[in-house]
């Protein structure tokens, strides 16, 4: 009887809510991104923006990574809030994907990750989207990532900066790696919400792509 | 012949390293990722990693930004 009241109670709301959340979502997915899981490093532009995206979809499990915490001036392109400043990024990114989602799983790790942690912190992952922002950490990680999981994808980002030239940005493929960007342009030209934001879509798009392909 | 990013082609010679191709089309900008086949070279071994004729090699470039 109690099992059957928490059932009604607790359990089936959210079930119900989640039918609901992603009823719209296109037919055969759904099942296979809930037994999906992504490997998320950074929590910045790319990675709050990405997360969101594969929440949305239905993922079930997210591996994020990121040290830092949230300041103001990350708010003109991060999927952050005021109410966020202050807070750790992984931890305000948590709440904003349980907000969407509250059944999604969240692995979140408040560090600075390295060569050595790969295999172990994103063993379970599927696949990895690098959203890291400084191009020599991109580099180290693409390198640990294809020596610890040859076989598995890892989705880049280079080239999101700057303004116009939407027609530049573009995916290049080579065997499990992809790279979504201009491959041009700096952050030092500065960087907009909504260029960040189509990068950081490319990459999550990808990864439903290949997730579902495989099924 | 060798096939560089889809697109230029260039010559192969018999011994030629990642470090050589990248010299031939001169590449100079230190920040970047290259496979071979669809596999990936690690930076410490572009001297050493000797490219098959006919390859695909693909190098990408890192921007700063995140």
């Amino acid at each position: 009887m109690i099992i059957v009241i928490f059932f009604k109670r607790y359990y089936y709301p959210i079930m119900a809510k989640n039918n609901k959340l992603f009823e719209r979502n296109v037919p055969g997915s759904t099942a296979i991104l809930q037994k999906s899981v992504v490997a998320i490093a950074g929590c910045g532009g790319l990675g709050s923006n990405a997360a969101v995206a594969l929440v949305r979809a239905g993922i079930g499990k997210l591996i994020i990574a990121d040290p830092d915490i949230v300041e103001e001036s990350n708010l003109n392109r991060q999927y952050y809030f005021q109410s966020d400043v202050g807070q750790k990024k992984v931890d305000a990114l948590t709440a904003h994907l349980k907000a969407i989602n509250p059944e999604v799983i969240i692995d979140a790790y408040d560090k600075k990750i390295s060569r050595d942690d790969i295999s172990e912190i994103f063993r379970e992952a599927n696949l990895l989207i690098e959203a890291f922002d400084r191009a020599e950490n991109k580099l180290w990680l693409i390198e640990a990532w294809c020596k610890a999981f040859p076989e598995r994808a890892i989705i880049c980002a280079s080239g999101i900066s700057g303004l116009g030239n939407t027609d530049e940005l573009r995916i290049r493929r080579a065997g499990h790696i992809y790279f979504c960007g201009d491959e041009k342009t700096d952050m030092s030209m500065g960087l907009c919400s909504a260029r960040v934001a189509v990068v950081a879509n490319m990459q999550a798009n990808i990864a439903i792509e290949i997730l579902t392909k495989k099924g | 012949m060798l096939k560089i990013n889809n697109r230029d082609k260039i010559e192969w010679n018999k011994g030629m390293t990642v470090r050589d191709v990248l010299n031939r089309m001169k590449y100079s900008y230190s920040l970047i990722t290259v496979t071979v086949n669809g596999e990936l070279v690690l930076k410490e071994d572009y001297d050493s990693y000797k490219v098959p004729e006919k390859a695909d090699v693909i190098v990408f470039h890192l921007a700063h930004g995140g």
